[in-house]
């Protein structure tokens, strides 16, 4: 496997991204036709890590943990091993295949987490104001004045670095961003004339916030989940590289480029090939967030 | 066809000669025509009104008149002749250079015009520095003239002020000084007294009609105003769906209008409610306020309020905006607590607080709002917004509640195997209203307060509304309570009327008293400066003051 199989990949995908909108188009199905290329293919990549996720243990050639009986360390890339091995002797393709599952499960875990502890309140807070919203906004104030990594790091060190402590901890930190976007978009939506016609009727507060300013608020925070997720990965990677994150033997993008640094100073680009696989993600992820955004920006319904 | 006689009888090109320009617009369901083969043209020294309702194209022709289109809209076919140059042919950049010099705009918002970030001066002064390369001393003192001629207060130092520091007529008079002080040739106003009062509108007509014959442009004046476009314009063209319906000379089209479509634009002011028997005195009304005094903070901005309303009758609440009349529905409903006096439901004192008050007593007042956009959740189904009022109250569900969406739908005249499905953004403005209407309805009230409902629709549509309004009264026996600021509105649906200045109620009777002849001053102000479709209307007026 060399360089070139990457760009052949890509190439591919842009062929079937553009296969697609054109079937789209033809089969006139609207939302397929009016989608940007970049669009389609960030769910195309999207839709192949999931699948590389999932089937892990189909596709990778080597166990995740499994240190290779005659395998040297740093073996370079050949037929056996696609991408070498790192230093203990274990296989680097595998590892990175089942990295995708535990860095994207975990990350999309947090964010989900971030996004209940963070959406719901600040959607109360909107709807509330007084001392409530203060008392939110005032507690998230705090967290936020805190560099998020000085906290992450602070927290990981006193607790134990148990995978639960990490997804709760980088929750927290997330949930402050998304609390002040929630609380600013539903701003502007609490001030429209149909919540104060469900006030004056007599509505619930379950009923104001899910029914009638969640759906309203809804794209705004589809996107930020998108833009969130990827800080997440890049967090959880950074606190891997650190040695807080994802602890090994796991399989993690962030440990796995700690773990082959040095091979870097031998021109060879295995410890990037991580590095790489989460920028490819967020791309693809960016590319899915601006169709949603401009999507929702636009004059359609 | 490219001459005609002008008033001295001399053959003289128009300034500007549209000639059978069609425009067509892309949208998600593939392009639509906007204005479809019109053809007008304009003198120096005249006004050519062009009316119709939203929709009719109005707009879009003015902006072309400027050689400019919105974005997704585009010419296809047909000519723009400005002083012999067709605007079509020529690149964008000698057609920017035209705009602001010899073509200018005013648009219906001066508000959302100006930039709140700078002065006036710096704004108005901007077309003659950057386009004509004047100095800032000469663009100033040129913008100073115009503060002059558009009767602005102070004139010499106005221009220093930031937008939020002059009122909303000023505001327009200095969008019109920018449009006016390069000396255009071509003026096109697009709506541009929609947004202001009507003793506002006034001096503005006024100033806008002085100043541009002063200068001996050509005006386009764009409205849906029948009244207005009569005071301003010397012709009147008529455009519906974006087709020419017909043009005359002004006093021609009021007196004689030859199409069907603008005798029912002509008619529409008509509708008149009968006179009701007045309410039973002993009975307690509906709902009332009685010596309400509410305030935002510090600043008080009802005093002694006192309005009652009966079952069977329609309460006019007039007066320009920042009377207090919004405030006191607010007050009615709960969402301002009063600080002195009470809100009474059937007799009985209630809650100042809705978030006090049982469900009984809130599902008895039932509002309208003036925005039908922000009055219905986008998201949600015709049979959602029609339906929670009546699964709330009423505990209907089932095909019990979807019978009674489809009655109510019925009752505001909406097919219910069309619209129930629908969303608010696939509505039109008047069906918007309407359904605002059906879920007020479906609670069931006692009272209904309609808070400007008509006054963002179109003469046509409003008037069926209105009608509606009426009937839904008869039919179920509301208290109605109408908020609005157009007297015209006032004399087809009131019983009762109240006129209100900076808080305090400065009269109130039955309709047939209020609007007659003796009045109180403020009453007097407000029913002369109601445009009439006399041509000679405003110039009257403008004598009356001065004598």
């Amino acid at each position: 496997m060399s360089g070139y199989t990457f760009l052949y990949a890509m190439l591919a995908a842009i062929a079937v991204a553009y296969a697609i909108r054109v079937a789209g188009v033809l089969g006139n199905a609207r939302l397929i036709a009016s989608a940007p290329i970049s669009g389609i293919l960030g769910i195309l990549i999207i839709l192949a890590y999931v699948l590389v996720a999932i089937f892990a243990d189909v596709i990778a050639p080597f166990g995740e943990r499994e240190v290779i009986e005659g395998a040297q360390p740093f073996e370079p890339w050949g037929d056996v091993y696609w991408l070498g091995t790192d230093g203990l002797g274990r296989d680097m393709a595998s590892r990175l295949i089942y990295a995708t599952r535990n860095t994207v499960g975990i990350a999309f875990l947090t964010t989900a987490l971030a996004f209940v502890a963070g959406a719901v309140p600040g959607l109360i807070a909107a709807v509330t104001g007084g001392w409530i919203d203060n008392l939110f906004s005032r507690t998230v104030d705090v967290l936020m004045a805190i560099p998020p990594l000085i906290f992450a790091l602070l927290f990981l060190t006193i607790l134990d670095k148990s995978l639960i402590n990490l997804v709760i901890v980088i929750a927290i930190i997330e949930a402050t961003r998304v609390y002040r976007l929630a609380r600013a978009v539903a701003g502007g939506v609490v001030v429209m004339d149909y919540i104060e016609a469900a006030r004056l009727r007599g509505e619930g507060l379950p009923r104001l916030i899910g029914v009638e300013i969640l759906p309203n608020c809804l794209a705004p925070l589809l996107a930020e989940f998108g833009l969130r997720f990827c800080f997440v990965i890049l967090l959880i990677s950074a606190l891997s590289f650190l040695g807080l994150g994802i602890q090994p033997p796991t399989a993690d993008w962030g440990a796995m480029v700690r773990d082959t640094a040095t091979l870097i100073t031998f021109g060879d680009v295995t410890p990037l090939l991580p590095a790489a696989a989460i920028a490819l993600l967020t791309v693809a992820v960016n590319f899915v967030v601006d169709w949603a955004l401009s999507r929702t920006s636009g004059l359609k319904d | 066809m490219a001459t005609s006689l002008d008033k001295k009888g001399q053959a003289e090109p128009p300034l500007l000669s549209i000639r059978n320009l069609t425009i067509r617009g892309d949208t998600d369901d593939g392009p639509i025509t906007i204005v479809d083969g019109v053809s007008i043209h304009v003198h120096r020294g005249e006004v050519l009104g062009l009316i119709g309702e939203s929709g009719a194209g109005k707009s879009t022709l003015g902006l072309a008149a400027l050689g400019y289109f919105r974005a997704g809209c585009r010419p296809d076919g047909g000519q723009i002749l400005f002083d012999g140059t067709d605007l079509l042919g020529l690149s964008d950049a000698k057609r920017s250079a035209l705009r602001g010099a010899r073509l200018a705009y005013v648009a219906q918002s001066a508000a959302a015009s100006f930039n709140p970030a700078h002065r006036l001066t710096a704004q108005v002064t901007e077309v003659e520095r950057v386009v004509l390369g004047k100095s800032n001393g000469d663009a100033g003192e040129r913008a100073v003239e115009m503060y002059g001629r558009l009767q602005l207060p102070d004139p010499a130092h106005i221009g220093a002020r930031f937008p939020h520091q002059v009122s909303g007529g000023q505001l327009q008079r200095a969008m019109t000084a920018m449009a006016m002080a390069p000396s255009p040739d071509l003026i096109v106003f697009d709506e541009p007294t929609t947004a202001l009062d009507v003793t506002t509108q006034i001096d503005v007509l006024a100033a806008m009609r002085r100043a541009t014959r002063e200068l001996g442009a050509a005006a386009i004046y764009i409205t849906h105003d029948l009244a207005v476009v009569a005071q301003m314009a010397d012709r009147i063209h008529v455009l519906r769906y974006g087709k020419t319906v017909e043009e005359a000379p002004t006093a021609q089209m009021l007196s004689s209008p030859q199409a069907d479509y603008t005798k029912t634009l002509w008619a529409v002011r008509q509708h008149q409610r009968p006179v009701q028997a007045a309410p039973n005195a002993a009975a307690p009304p509906a709902a009332a306020l009685e010596g309400v005094t509410a305030a935002y903070g510090n600043n008080t901005v009802l005093h002694d309020v006192s309005i009652q309303l009966h079952r069977g009758q329609t309460v006019a609440v007039v007066g320009e905006s920042g009377s207090g009349k919004s405030t006191a529905a607010r007050v009615f409903t709960g969402l301002l607590p009063p600080v002195g006096g009470r809100v009474t439901l059937g007799g009985q004192g209630v809650a100042p607080r809705f978030t006090d008050r049982p469900r009984d007593q809130l599902r008895t007042l039932q509002m309208v709002y003036q925005s039908a956009d922000t009055a219905l959740n986008p998201r949600l189904s015709v049979r959602e917004i029609v339906g929670r009022p009546a699964a709330f109250y009423g505990g209907l569900s089932g095909a019990a509640l979807e019978k009674r969406v489809r009655g109510l739908l019925e009752m505001i005249e909406l097919d219910p195997d069309i619209f129930i499905d629908r969303r608010p953004p696939a509505l039109s403005g008047g069906q918007k209203q309407r359904i605002g209407l059906a879920r007020a309805i479906a609670a069931e009230p006692v009272v209904l307060i309609c808070d400007e409902v008509t006054s963002a629709l179109d003469q046509i549509v409003a008037d069926e509304i209105l009608k509606l309004i009426d009937r839904l009264q008869h039919e179920l026996d509301l208290a109605v309570m109408f908020i609005t600021h157009d007297l015209a509105t006032v004399r087809a649906v009131a019983d009762h009327v109240v006129v209100m200045q900076h808080g305090r109620v400065v009269e109130q009777g039955a309709k047939g008293a209020v609007l007659t002849p003796p009045h109180e001053p403020y009453t007097e102000t407000l029913l002369a400066s109601v445009p009439e479709m006399d041509p000679e209307w405003l110039t009257r007026v403008l004598a009356e003051r001065q004598a």
